[in-house]
């Protein structure tokens, strides 16, 4: 389990605004990180930190060990396919496909073929004709056909119907299985990917609100229902994300569930379910104003 | 795949209950991880924890550039695990629910007698 991304203190200002809050965070190479958060919440100024298209206001962001910033070495294994990529408009896909091996050393021309046959993408099409999801395909194309060592998606299925999306995720999974790469994905379908993801990195209001395993972010969540008392008697102990009432029934959604707290609950006769990893983020991310907001509002 | 437990769990869970049903033979060859995660569309590393607590457990074992098998002994060692927490997860439970409904044990037999006669 090596690092491949590291980021100390890592701070973005755009006149006033923070957009990235003095951040630290890591991602293991060769994992799929799950980038996570509402629009505006600073994913996107990250992925630019991370690729070297911004300067941090202070802080540093490393990848293998080096700053991104016109450097190379680190951007000739770097993909960062955009949520509304650009291309010169007099382009078609054959050229996009065709100029990739210049700026990805890895790149697998048959697989960019195979992968425009299945999204029906035609590659003989000026890029400035083709649909909002046609273009979505060319990105995610690239994206996977680079094989690069880093390979970044930044909400890259606009305009993609379900079918294509899931086509998408089989295929990333498959490639990723075979040709092991470190993938971020950014997106707020997070029900969709939730079982792709190995780590969530979830940011609000430009900083780390959660860095988790999936798996440990399941395990430790939970829904516990029943009578008020009841349920308050057995979270009195757990962090409470969330509380509805309606007359004297409570749920409350909790984190660092034990088994012993299940048991409990059982126990007593509440109801304990599951949380999906989009419910709690939605949990963690929504409610009400706290001060932070306040303060940047 | 979501009963709300860890996905990894929820893997390892599937591969026993098909070993217990027998559709999964002792000394069978089970699906590599990236066949698993293809199949649960699922990330790789998550079918790897599932199948690793088989494997501990000695319900799989690897054979070295060939896969992964199916122990011989696995499917006594499971149905004798189930048997062991069968009390708490089932009938503890129907006795909770029994009594908050006002049936006692010796109502529950006589329902029980009834429905596997039936």
């Amino acid at each position: 389990m090596t690092t491949i991304v590291e980021a100390r203190g890592l701070t973005k200002r755009y006149r006033g605004i923070t957009a990235v809050d003095h951040v630290d965070f890591q991602i293991t190479r060769n994992t799929i990180t799950g980038l996570l958060g509402r629009n505006g919440a600073g994913k996107t100024t990250l992925m630019h930190l991370l690729t070297g298209q911004e300067f941090a206001t202070s802080g540093t962001i490393t990848v293998a060990g080096e700053s991104p910033v016109e450097n190379p070495r680190v951007l000739q294994h770097t993909c960062f396919i955009k949520e509304s990529q650009r291309y010169p408009d007099d382009f078609k896909p054959k050229h996009v496909f065709a100029a990739a091996p210049g700026f990805f050393p890895n790149w697998d021309a048959d697989f960019a073929h195979e992968l425009a046959k299945e999204f029906r993408l035609p590659i003989d099409r000026r890029i400035k004709k083709l649909s909002r999801g046609q273009l979505s395909s060319v990105g995610i194309i690239v994206g996977l056909a680079a094989r690069a060592p880093i390979t970044i998606f930044d909400e890259p299925y606009l305009g993609l119907d379900a079918i294509a999306r899931q086509n998408f995720y089989d295929r990333l999974l498959a490639d990723y299985a075979a040709h092991p790469r470190t993938v971020i994905l950014s997106t707020h379908l997070i029900d969709e990917v939730a079982d792709l993801l190995e780590h969530a990195l979830v940011i609000d209001d430009g900083r780390i609100l959660i860095d988790s395993p999936v798996d440990a972010l399941r395990a430790h969540a939970a829904t516990i229902a029943g009578p008020a008392e009841a349920v308050e008697r057995v979270v009195a102990s757990l962090d409470v994300i969330h509380r509805e009432r309606l007359g004297g029934f409570v749920s409350a959604t909790v984190a660092g569930l034990t088994e012993q707290v299940t048991r409990d609950a059982r126990a007593a006769g509440l109801e304990v379910g599951p949380v999906s990893l989009q419910q709690l983020i939605i949990r963690q991310t929504g409610g009400s104003p706290t001060d932070h907001e306040e303060v940047t509002r | 795949m979501d009963d709300g437990r860890p996905i990894f769990l929820q893997i390892a869970a599937l591969i026993e209950r098909q070993i217990i049903d027998g559709s999964l033979p002792e000394g069978e060859q089970v699906p590599s991880i990236n066949e698993f995660a293809a199949f649960h569309r699922i990330n790789p590393a998550t079918a790897l924890k599932g199948i690793t607590l088989l494997v501990d457990a000695g319900v799989l074992y690897k054979r070295r550039g060939i896969g992964m098998f199916v122990a011989d002994g696995a499917r006594d060692r499971l149905i004798n695990d189930r048997r062991a927490r069968f009390t708490t997860e089932y009938v503890q439970p129907l006795l909770a629910e029994g009594a908050s409904l006002g049936l006692d044990a010796a109502a529950l037999i006589d329902l029980i007698r009834k429905e596997s006669t039936s």
